[in-house]
């Protein structure tokens, strides 16, 4: 492989996937492409004036624009003539929440673009609070666990079923954990005429709270465990899911994180547990995912 | 100011604007409906429709959404435009700063409204006066015709490579946007010749990968915004210098940064901004028949604030009278703090008083404006209200 298009000497933390998750969007993307970033981790790890990490040109405005930004990025390469890649890389915070209305904008409009969230499930670059992509009983330091409470009260947004109710042509799911897949997926969504969405589980050291070296192993375990199925959908149908040879038990994804320590401590959330499990195994029915 | 009549019609003052724009060859327009500011918009979606104008029109789901498309189509290397009023602007807000701190050189035509709530259509220019700070160039309109040729102006000032700002050309929602008057449309070809293509600085390139929008810690964030703060000094003679180009090119001007009516002699002066100027320019002409010294300064720019300019043109005034349709709720008003401050530091001793008026489109007619001078010979020999709501229907309070 050539020089990855994400230098180093970034700032993110050890152990986090979302360097890993943009380098291989970028290897597969390839150096004639534009990036746009919203606020967030990524920006303030991979900018800091005078440096940058960015060897493909890259954008970043404000937190909830970078689907605005990039649409007028790809009508004004058309207009010149250019055949480049427009991919937007932000978190679950820009993607499911407060950039929501601009990123409906920009699909229903049908710009060529590309947007990946690498998916932390929190706020982690403000100190993990609650997101819309936190998933239901994880504990962030605005669904804290506690004497009242078992963590988040909500189950994660769907976003990939927004996308494809504004009639995105390929939306798919990925994981840091399974790069043959991220990198074919990033492909097939450029070769798309219109925009695409690809969301990919990527676990965060301090929100998430796992020893560094867990990292992709935790990843696997969040798609063995059938709670981050890997689908891929094109014009509306579901025409690709990653099977499972071997089911984990959700206890086993769950387990290596600090931010569900609390499920394992109370008797009481036992039954959150059987919640977690009855999820998993909704997934694993409703995408066939154990032959 | 000189008009050839031949060329004159009687258009629509946002048809007129709209005109400029397609003058001006944006190649991406951005904006999102907000009445008085929708008939410019709609004038624009027509030019394109008709192939009149080659610009990418995007229908956006807000004005937040509509100024940052902009954002990226500078970066690419477009020039952009986009217009809005009030809630719009307001809601534009972070994207205003995000703008100017990248320094880019957009044009945006704002109607001035009111500010809800309550709910207002109407105008004032709560709005524009509102966003004084967020880095952008002001130019205050007194007609459709001003309105017209600063926003022509405009792209030529914030394109500029050494001011690279974008700039707000700011006229009054509904007396000036929907009015019918006559106007002299620009010349396509003068325009051109006027305002060549844009020439971006930096753009986003893979052959040249940049990276646009990094963040920046205390050891440099102060002299991003220091060089964004010289180059708006720097725009007020730029603003002079293409005010003069302009006057070259198609015989009009109005001053740069400010213009004077019956101002030499004056020993009473009204200074103020936008269209109500026609109005007090009548009170000023009736007065002035009846012997009182009169004379009225318009400030064009806003931002950059001309200190020296004003200092220079006011410097004869025995009173001033500071007449803004804005209020700095838990203040005064923004003119009338700024000229004070500009007044401050000087040898210039002149009483300075202020009203807020014509608040959500409330008429300012040539009575008020006597009674406004009335009030400002009285205050020669000593202050009363340093600040009032002109008109202000106690009955109802």
């Amino acid at each position: 492989m050539d020089k990855s298009l994400l230098a180093p000497g970034h700032r993110a933390c050890a152990g986090c996937a979302m360097p890993t998750t943009i380098r291989l969007v970028l290897d597969a993307a390839g150096p004639n492409t534009i990036v746009v970033s919203p606020t967030g981790c990524l920006e303030v790890t991979t900018t800091p004036f005078p440096e940058s990490s960015w060897c493909v040109p890259w954008l970043h405005s404000l937190f909830e624009n970078a689907s605005a930004a990039a649409s007028g990025v790809e009508v004004m390469l058309k207009r010149r003539g250019k055949d480049t890649n427009v991919v937007i890389i932000g978190g679950d915070g820009s993607t499911f929440d407060i950039g929501m209305g601009s990123n409906s904008g920009m699909f229903e409009r049908g710009h060529k673009i590309l947007y990946v969230c690498y998916d932390n499930e929190a706020y982690m670059n403000t100190g993990v609070q609650r997101s819309g992509s936190t998933p239901f009983s994880a504990h962030t330091t605005t669904t804290p666990s506690g004497s009242q409470s078992r963590g988040n009260p909500r189950p994660k947004k769907d976003m990939p079923a927004i996308a494809l109710a504004h009639g995105v042509p390929y939306v798919a799911t990925a994981s840091v954990a399974y790069p043959v897949d991220l990198r074919r997926k990033v492909k097939k969504a450029l070769q798309v005429n219109g925009p695409s969405y690809i969301q990919v589980n990527a676990p965060c050291i301090t929100g998430w709270t796992f020893d560094a070296g867990t990292m992709i192993e935790l990843a696997r375990l969040a798609v063995e465990s059938g709670l981050w199925p890997l689908l891929e959908y094109e014009s509306g149908e579901l025409v690709g899911v990653k099977k499972i040879r071997r089911p984990k038990p959700v206890e086993e994804y769950l387990k290596l994180q600090g931010r569900y320590k609390h499920l394992f401590k109370k008797t009481e959330c036992a039954d959150v547990l059987g919640q977690i499990k009855a999820m998993a195994e909704a997934n694993m029915a409703k995408y066939n995912l154990v032959d | 100011m000189s008009n050839n009549t031949a060329n004159m019609k009687v258009v629509e003052g946002s048809y007129a604007v709209a005109h400029a724009v397609m003058c001006c060859r944006p190649d991406v327009i951005s904006a999102y409906p907000i009445t008085p500011q929708t008939h410019i918009v709609e004038n624009l979606s027509q030019m394109v429709a008709d192939g009149e104008l080659d610009s990418e029109f995007l229908t956006v789901d807000s004005e937040f959404s509509a100024l940052s498309v902009l954002v990226g189509a500078c970066a690419a290397g477009g020039r952009g435009y986009s217009s809005t009023t009030s809630q719009g602007l307001a809601l534009m807000y972070e994207v205003l700063y995000n703008v100017s701190g990248l320094r880019m050189p957009l044009v945006m035509n704002v109607a001035n409204r009111a500010m809800g709530a309550p709910l207002n259509i109407w105008n004032d220019q709560q709005d524009a006066i509102g966003a004084r700070d967020v880095g952008w160039i002001q130019i205050y309109a007194e007609n459709v015709q001003e309105s017209v040729d600063a926003t022509l102006q405009a792209y030529k000032i914030a394109e500029d490579a050494q001011i690279r700002t974008p700039v707000m050309v700011c006229m009054d929602g509904f007396v000036l946007t929907h009015v019918y008057e006559p106007v002299e449309l620009l010349d396509k070809q003068k325009a051109r010749e006027f305002l060549p293509d844009y020439q971006p600085a930096d753009i986003l390139d893979p052959a040249h990968p940049k990276t646009f929008g990094a963040f920046a810690d205390p050891s440099t964030y102060t002299e991003f915004r220091y060089q964004q703060f010289e180059a708006q000094i720097k725009a007020l003679a730029k603003i002079e210098q293409v005010a003069r180009e302009f006057e070259d090119s198609f015989g009009r001007y109005y001053g740069g940064l400010l213009d004077g009516y019956f101002l030499d002699d004056a020993e009473v002066v009204i200074v103020t901004l936008g269209s109500v100027i026609g109005t007090i320019k009548d009170a000023i002409d009736a007065m002035r028949s009846e012997g009182k010294k009169v004379g009225l300064l318009k400030v064009r720019s806003y931002r950059p604030f001309p200190v020296q300019a004003l200092r220079k043109a006011l410097k004869d005034a025995s009173v001033i009278a500071v007449i803004e349709k804005d209020v700095a709720i838990g203040g005064e008003a923004g003119l009338v703090t700024d000229l004070k401050a500009a007044f401050y530091n000087s040898s210039i001793r002149v009483p300075i008083i202020g009203f807020t008026a014509g608040l959500g489109g409330r008429d300012i007619t040539v009575k008020d404006i006597r009674k406004i001078v009335a009030k400002a010979e009285a205050a020669r020999k000593g202050i009363e209200s340093e600040f009032e709501f002109l008109n202000l229907r106690t009955e109802i309070l």
